[in-house]
């Protein structure tokens, strides 16, 4: 009874919020209804007892994925009112597609004959009540499907390796940091003996010796010579 | 559990993890030797292919047969010339760096797990283990605008076919209870008769293998691709992905759906017309000869289906030795476009190769007997890899795949030609730069093939045949 409630609660916030990223006027406030669908979709998976997804649910798409969309919507400057503007035109293309698809999903359903034992399965993603649900993903995720999570390693390692080789560049004007120019310093650098609680008031604001007195006039002769 | 089979794929996938530390490393840049040990590894991992017993191993997502291995071999050595084509266009243009012949072999895993794939779930980690590098490499030159535009046409366009198939998969498995290939083809070998959602999902397989192979009607991104991205690209993509993608198709065709291939061949019979036709007119306006080889591949592709379409063993080797030839005279067209330089910078226009005949003699034979192969004139090696299909398709009774087959490559017969007859009988337009030692191998190797098939065609047809008879078990 319990159970039934909890999981009409958390389907009806679920389906409202999902409403809700789609019709929202305001950007930000779309990806905050889409990271509180996904919570309440992680705690659907807690009624079925997928423990295991919902927690991954959570630490994946609300932790990085829905916080990543939040940073790129506030940063990217979109004008959402132009986007919209088209809306009224192609509602009905997309009501004809949207039709269509649903149709054809009819027809999918009305093929679709259930197996006898489905009803047991479809609530039980534990093998035996003494393993839990992280272990029993596990047991199968590395002995029967390791070839297909290697190769899910690979096509991450792929995604990595393209998106490095996409953008990173080596700009010119940027500024790194030279370890052997750094410990090579000396002279500039050193310690002082300060009195305990004599505050900045007291004392002003130490600053390293400038040493820019000499040095400019070489590297701008060198800057010049790289130009010709 | 007999993980040594995919022994392969295993060593490949190490060599490339080593190869990328080694290729890190260094401070400084590391293509020449990186594009060699990839080189390297690829005819290591052929040579373990030819030893490969047969049977299925890792939890049944992994197969090996004679089918499997003849379209490995296809596919290793279509990406073995790809990374040799590339090492002189690459340092020109300023693309030499490491990752390159890198990512083509993750590339070449993927078409290898495609191809031994015996599961959806194998099938389509492989499709995407293929996919990735290629949208990247296809924007590798990222100063260019064009280069950049066919990586994100590419990558967006795969992404929507990706979804099709997945989409199509899970159709199939909410209906069999199954992924595994073995046990579809149970259980749709039962006469309980076929529902309309098996057909729905077989359909939306085929839409995104289709995507793959660029067949009409989704073809639709061959040329944007195939113009916009770096010419060794262009040749890497015609060839190998092609083979892999094919194999899948057949092997998803004729293994878990044989049984259906009622359902399927008007499909695929329909892909075909359509991929020969559109092949066969769209190029004859072509100025830029990379979108012309675009659509040349796409009415290649219809030739191929045209023995997928037939489904017996007599297609399916029709099938294997039409790519098996496609592979060798597309990759030596590509050496030849590829050496299309002149005074340092990279041209690609047909009025280009004006005058070739005058001034460069050795490139303008190979590249009139690739188009002449590719018009399928006798005694060249296309001829018989059109005349295999068409046998096929006749002895099956599939009159109008073979009389349209006829009629459009009469139709394409004029633009290769027109290249032939440009390059001998045009006034020169300037001499192109000589072609570069690497280039003129591939050329003379792949015309050497191609020339004198003819005399020596059993080797090649036995392997097809016994891969076909693998195949349908």
């Amino acid at each position: 009874m319990i159970a039934a409630l909890a999981f009409y609660l958390f389907a009806a916030i679920l389906i409202a919020s999902a409403v809700m990223v789609v019709t929202a006027r305001n950007p930000v406030h779309s990806v905050l209804f889409l990271i509180l669908a996904f919570f309440n979709a992680a705690a659907l998976f807690l009624i079925a007892g997928a423990e295991f997804l919902a927690m991954i649910l959570v630490i994946v798409y609300v932790g990085a994925v829905a916080v990543l969309f939040l940073f790129v919507v506030m940063m990217l400057d979109i004008d959402f009112a132009r986007l919209r503007e088209g809306f009224q035109r192609y509602a009905p293309i997309g009501a004809i597609i949207g039709g269509i698809l649903f149709l054809e999903l009819l027809l999918v359903l009305s093929g679709w004959s259930f197996a006898d034992q489905a009803d047991d399965l479809r609530l039980s993603p534990n093998p035996g009540a003494s393993v839990t649900n992280a272990a029993a993903l596990g047991r199968i995720l590395y002995t029967d499907y390791v070839y297909l999570f290697q190769l899910a390693g690979l096509i991450l390692l792929v995604a990595m390796i393209g998106a490095i080789v996409l953008t990173h560049r080596e700009r010119a004007g940027t500024k790194r940091q030279d370890i052997a120019v750094q410990v090579a310093r000396s002279g500039s650098v050193v310690l002082e003996e300060v009195p305990v609680g004599a505050g900045i008031k007291a004392l002003g604001i130490r600053r390293p010796p400038e040493p820019e007195a000499e040095p400019p006039k070489v590297t701008h002769d060198a800057h010049h010579g790289g130009h010709h | 559990m007999t993980w040594t089979l995919a022994l392969p794929e295993l060593v490949l996938a190490i060599a490339g993890l080593v190869i990328l530390v080694a290729g890190v490393l260094p401070k400084q840049e590391t293509f020449f030797p990186v594009s060699m040990a990839c080189i390297g590894s690829l005819l290591l991992a052929a040579v373990l292919v030819l030893g490969q017993p047969e049977g299925t191993a890792l939890g049944g997502h992994y197969v090996a047969d004679d089918f499997s291995g003849f379209m490995k071999l296809l596919a290793i050595g279509g990406a073995a010339i790809g990374i040799l084509l590339s090492l002189d266009y690459n340092t020109k243009e300023g693309l030499g760096r490491f990752e390159f012949p890198l990512l083509m072999l993750l590339a070449t895993i993927g078409m290898m797990v495609m191809i031994s794939a015996n599961d959806l779930l194998s099938l389509y980690l492989g499709l995407e283990l293929l996919s990735l590098p290629l949208y990247v490499i296809a924007a590798f030159n990222r100063d260019s605008a064009r280069s950049a535009e066919a990586g994100l046409k590419y990558f967006v366009l795969g992404a929507l076919a990706s979804g099709l198939l997945l989409y199509g998969s899970s159709l199939v498995y909410g209906f069999a209870g199954t992924t595994n290939f073995d046990r579809l083809a149970d259980a749709f070998s039962a006469d309980s008769g076929v529902t309309a959602g098996v057909v729905v999902g077989i359909v939306f397989v085929i839409a995104g293998l289709a995507f793959k192979v660029s067949a009409v009607p989704f073809h639709m991104w061959t040329p944007d691709v195939y113009e916009g991205a770096p010419t060794p690209v262009t040749a890497f993509f015609a060839a190998a992905p092609k083979v892999a993608a094919i194999a899948l198709l057949a092997r998803v065709l004729v293994g878990p759906f044989g049984d259906l291939a009622g359902q399927w061949q008007q499909v695929i019979t329909l892909v075909s017309l359509g991929s020969m036709t559109l092949g066969g007119f769209a190029a004859i306006g072509q100025r830029n000869i990379k979108r012309l080889m675009a659509y040349s591949s796409i009415g290649h592709v219809g030739y191929a289906l045209m023995g997928l379409a037939v489904a017996n063993d007599v297609g399916l080797r029709g099938l294997l030795v039409y790519m098996a030839i496609y592979v060798a005279m597309n990759l030596g067209t590509f050496a030849v476009l590829i050496a299309m330089r002149r005074k340092g910078r990279a041209v690609e226009q047909v009025e280009d190769l004006a005058g070739l005949g005058r001034t460069d003699l050795g490139t303008a034979v190979w590249m009139a007997v690739f188009m002449f192969s590719m018009a399928g004139i006798p005694p060249l090696a296309g001829f018989f890899g059109k005349l295999y299909v068409f046998l096929a398709a006749v002895q099956a009774g599939f009159w109008t795949l073979a009389v349209v087959g006829v009629l459009t490559s009469v139709v394409s017969a004029y633009y290769y030609l027109r290249i032939v007859k440009v390059m001998f009988f045009d006034a020169p337009a300037g001499a192109l730069d000589p072609a570069p030692a690497s280039l003129t191998v591939v050329m003379a190797a792949s015309g050497l093939f191609t020339l004198f098939f003819v005399l020596w065609p059993a080797p090649l047809l036995a392997a097809a045949q016994a891969a076909a008879a693998a195949l349908l078990g």
